[in-house]
């Protein structure tokens, strides 16, 4: 959809017509206006998140709460539950300013904590959502009774078999003869098939993110003639 | 002689420019683009699934659709949240939305506000956005508790005890459902959080890149319904008889996949006569 055909927006879509155009001359080879693009959008992204973080973030879930919990805390008379609480806000806090001592070498040691301290919770409470989500349901869900009518059973059967093959392909105790070497092979067929729905879809991704900006560019020059209409 | 100009041809196909190749692309994507040809999209299970549990709601209902895309995939997801968004407003229902990809914070802000605006719908009593947070696992993890935890006041710095959707309304327990729209492996958390952990009804919307990988999920029953890229979106604009940029770059998609495999024969016969001619 084209915008308002106002000097403003002709200024900026002119930009990033230019932006994309310069990125698309990479294809081509390479060349300072592609460098330029790309040294632009890395520095550009590093300040754009530092705003939305400081903005949506740490005002929201540190400073207010801090300044918050702070007053409260000392225009009542100390109790342990405000303590308590402040305490959240500081912690988290000091912890956050430990990753800048890595400037400091001597003290860099101290930037560890934080880091451990977030691996620990991390991993205690991914794992076991893990190990339900991604290996208990998925067995589940390949141990698939062969009944129904006869095109249902085909089907099952080939995930039945598909996943026993495929698996077989990846067992490396056994040399892959005889048995197991039939089941490697149609194990790798079963992954050569899934490469290649894989592959198809990302072409369909490709091609939709070049139509998108071939839809900017369009929208870009029907924005341009309409200012200067 | 005729046989050296044949092996001549075969090479000089394979050893070709790869930016001739680029340019042909080009053309092929770009001249669709002016000239629609109104090619069939045809709907598969997994879309219409979404979109049919979307149309049983209840007017008032609350859906929840998380946008998760940058500059960098809104082309693929950015029409699948609009249609999303469109069937959601005009059945009634409300939406609660996060962004917790921080590229595409300001993106999804007005995109939401500009869909609202298309059914006049107003923010806080008809549609919330909640915006990012950082972490996104722990942030899905605290909204199963509460979406209070992570999100004190909405985007705009308004509490959400404040706006009048959000009354009584705590967690995923008062949604109906959970669409994600997510150009990345964000889609784990909510498959492992939102679902696994809090038993959230989820469906969700990717690129297509992503696809394939969760397809596995569809058929094990943890999501209820997946979108796939462009394909996917322009299945729910003819759902909800709502044609837009996703129908219409549909034609291009034909014709570019149509290309792009002629280039691949083409390739293989070069690759296997020029071996042929090389051994004879």
């Amino acid at each position: 959809m084209v915008d308002q055909a106002t000097l403003a927006n002709v200024f900026w879509f002119t930009l990033a017509a230019y932006l994309t155009l310069s990125i698309f001359s990479f294809l081509y080879k390479d060349n300072p206006f592609y460098r330029l693009a790309e040294h632009l959008i890395v520095g550009l992204s590093a300040g754009y998140w530092i705003a939305i973080l400081w903005h949506t973030s740490l005002k929201d879930l540190w400073l207010y709460p801090l300044v918050d919990n702070s007053v409260a805390l000392f225009s009542g008379d100390f109790r342990a539950v405000e303590i308590w609480r402040l305490s959240l806000n500081v912690i988290p806090g000091v912890l956050g300013l430990f990753m800048f001592l890595r400037f400091f070498p001597k003290i860099g040691w101290l930037s560890r904590w934080p880091i451990a301290f977030y691996l620990a919770i991390s991993a205690g409470v991914s794992l076991p959502l893990y190990l339900q989500s991604f290996t208990v349901e998925q067995m589940r869900a390949s141990m698939i009774p062969l009944t129904g009518n006869p095109w249902e059973i085909f089907c099952n059967l080939i995930v039945i078999a598909g996943t026993i093959c495929g698996l077989a392909y990846f067992y490396f105790s056994m040399e892959h003869k005889g048995l197991v070497g039939g089941m490697a092979k149609f194990g790798v067929w079963v992954l050569m098939i899934g490469f290649g729905s894989t592959f198809g879809y990302t072409v369909m991704s490709r091609i939709s993110l070049l139509i998108g900006r071939f839809r900017f560019l369009i929208d870009w020059c029907t924005l341009v003639v309409n200012y200067f209409k | 002689m005729a046989e050296n100009n044949n092996i001549g041809f075969w090479q000089k196909l394979i050893n070709i420019d790869r930016r001739w190749i680029y340019l042909a692309i080009g053309i092929i994507v770009f001249v669709p683009i002016l000239i629609p040809l109104g090619l069939p999209v045809y709907v598969t299970s997994e879309v219409e699934a979404v979109f049919n549990r979307v149309d049983s709601l209840p007017p008032g209902s609350i859906v929840m659709l998380p946008m998760e895309y940058d500059p960098a995939t809104m082309a693929e997801l950015q029409p699948m949240a609009y249609a999303i968004l469109r069937h959601c407003f005009s059945k009634n229902l409300k939406v609660i939305t996060t962004a917790l990809q921080i590229d595409g914070v300001t993106i999804i802000r007005n995109d939401l506000a500009k869909i609202a605006a298309e059914y006049n719908k107003k923010i806080g009593e008809d549609y919330v956005f909640l915006g990012y947070k950082p972490y996104p696992g722990i942030v899905i993890l605290n909204m199963g508790e509460d979406f209070r935890k992570p999100f004190p006041r909405d985007y705009y710095g308004t509490p959400l005890d404040s706006l009048p959707m959000m009354k009584g309304v705590r967690n995923y327990s008062n949604c109906a459902m959970i669409i994600d729209i997510n150009a990345t492996s964000g889609v784990d958390y909510w498959i492992n959080y939102a679902h696994t952990r809090y038993q959230a009804d989820l469906a969700i919307g990717v690129t297509a890149v992503m696809a394939t990988d969760y397809y596995a999920f569809l058929s094990s029953k943890q999501i209820f319904g997946l979108i796939g890229g462009l394909k996917g979106a322009a299945e729910y604009e003819k759902l909800i008889n709502h044609p837009d940029f996703a129908a219409k770059a549909m034609d291009v998609q034909s014709i570019a996949h149509s290309a792009i495999v002629i280039f691949i024969i083409i390739g293989n016969v070069a690759y296997f006569a020029s071996r042929g001619k090389k051994r004879e």
